[in-house]
């Protein structure tokens, strides 16, 4: 039996068959899951073409995460496929480059606010939106950068992952009662769209490796789509407000 | 089931049409995407998906970017595929 054997599940993120969802997509087929994808805007079609690379090709449903709109019919569209939710995947983050690479001091309000729209407070926004359809309690799972730190060229997209990071902790507190379990992948660095974007990222990856007692390996999100699945299983029934590591390591070392 | 160059040319040209409406005879080997046919990074990515569905290769990320004209692109997908 596989590990979400009969487990319905929303994930948001897969944009390319590198994204972090995508794999999170793959493999919780693979252990059983039946799930519907969300994309948004001129992505979509992108997205549709890649939903047919999964093992079963998955339903694709527009969902702007920024969006009150998508988020109000979310609820009903996703009951369109699926009559409840055991579990939601966050997997969604955008910082205008203006406040990344090295712009902390230059990055104007506008644009950290976008950052932290689409990065922090969707977060809440999405498990709000989809907690109607976990009638049975569920997990909902983000993806995070190891906050902790000012890392070079990552910014405000670090501070929007403090706030995302903080916000997984009241969220824990305000779902618990319904038994919604929220918890965090704190990722190392994978080579994405999005990673890809950040202007410098490689100075951030290079090092990694090095400093990480397992190895650390950009070029797959794997691990991290793992690490996801793990959390959206039975196998942690009393974790909420956490964050997991899958690093390498690295969050652990002082060098 | 490698397609000759002629093929992946008029393949490629009907995916670019779909995305960006312009007639599949404006796709021509020497036409660079972004200059010629006013493609941006996203319909590129729409284009490059498409394209490894249809003639089965992969297209890195890294190789999209030296990927300048359509001419680029089909040598790359005919080598891919041999
Ligand atoms: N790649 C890494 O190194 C890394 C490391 C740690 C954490 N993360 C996090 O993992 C998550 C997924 O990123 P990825 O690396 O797979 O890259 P990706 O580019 O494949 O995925 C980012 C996704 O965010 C979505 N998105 C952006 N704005 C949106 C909006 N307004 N509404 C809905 N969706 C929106 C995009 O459609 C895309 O699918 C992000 O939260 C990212 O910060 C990535």
């Amino acid at each position: 039996m596989g590990l979400l054997e009969g487990k319905k599940l929303l994930v948001t993120g897969v944009l390319t068959d590198s994204s972090i969802a995508f794999h999170v997509a793959r493999l919780a087929q693979e252990e059983g899951a039946e799930v519907v994808l969300t994309s948004f805007g001129r992505q979509m079609k992108i997205t549709q073409l890649i939903a047919r690379r999964l093992p079963v090709e998955a339903p694709v449903l527009e969902l702007d995460a920024t969006s009150e709109e998508d988020l109000a019919s979310l609820a009903d569209r996703v009951r369109e496929h699926v009559d409840h939710l055991d579990g939601v995947v966050h997997s969604i983050g955008f910082a205008p480059q203006s406040v990344m690479g090295g712009n902390f001091l230059t990055g104007e309000w506008e644009d950290v606010a976008t950052a932290i729209h689409v990065s922090t407070y969707s977060y809440k926004s999405l498990a709000v939106a989809a907690k109607p359809l976990m009638t049975n309690g569920g997990s909902v799972v983000g993806l995070t950068f190891d906050a902790q730190f000012a890392w070079p060229v990552y910014d405000w997209m670090g501070v929007a992952k403090a706030g995302l990071e903080a916000a997984n902790r009241y969220l824990a507190r305000d779902l618990g009662p319904d038994n919604i379990r929220c918890n965090l992948i704190s990722a190392g660095p994978i080579r994405t769209t999005a990673a890809k974007s950040i202007p410098g990222f490689a100075t951030m990856e290079d090092a990694w490796p090095k400093r990480a007692p397992l190895g650390w390996d950009q070029s797959t999100a794997e691990p991290a789509a793992r690490g996801v699945v793990a959390l959206l299983s039975d196998w942690f029934p009393a974790t909420t407000g956490e964050i997991v590591h899958v690093d390498g390591g690295v969050h652990a070392m002082g060098q | 089931m490698a397609n000759t160059e002629q093929e992946i040319l008029e393949g490629l040209a009907e995916i670019v049409a779909e995305e960006t409406g312009l007639p599949t005879d404006a796709v021509a080997l020497e036409k660079s995407f972004t200059d010629d046919l006013d493609i941006d990074s996203l319909s590129m990515m729409t284009i490059v998906t498409h394209a490894e569905d249809k003639f089965g290769v992969r297209i890195p990320d890294e190789e999209v970017k030296n990927l300048a004209t359509v001419g680029d692109a089909v040598s790359f997908i005919a080598k891919a595929q041999a």
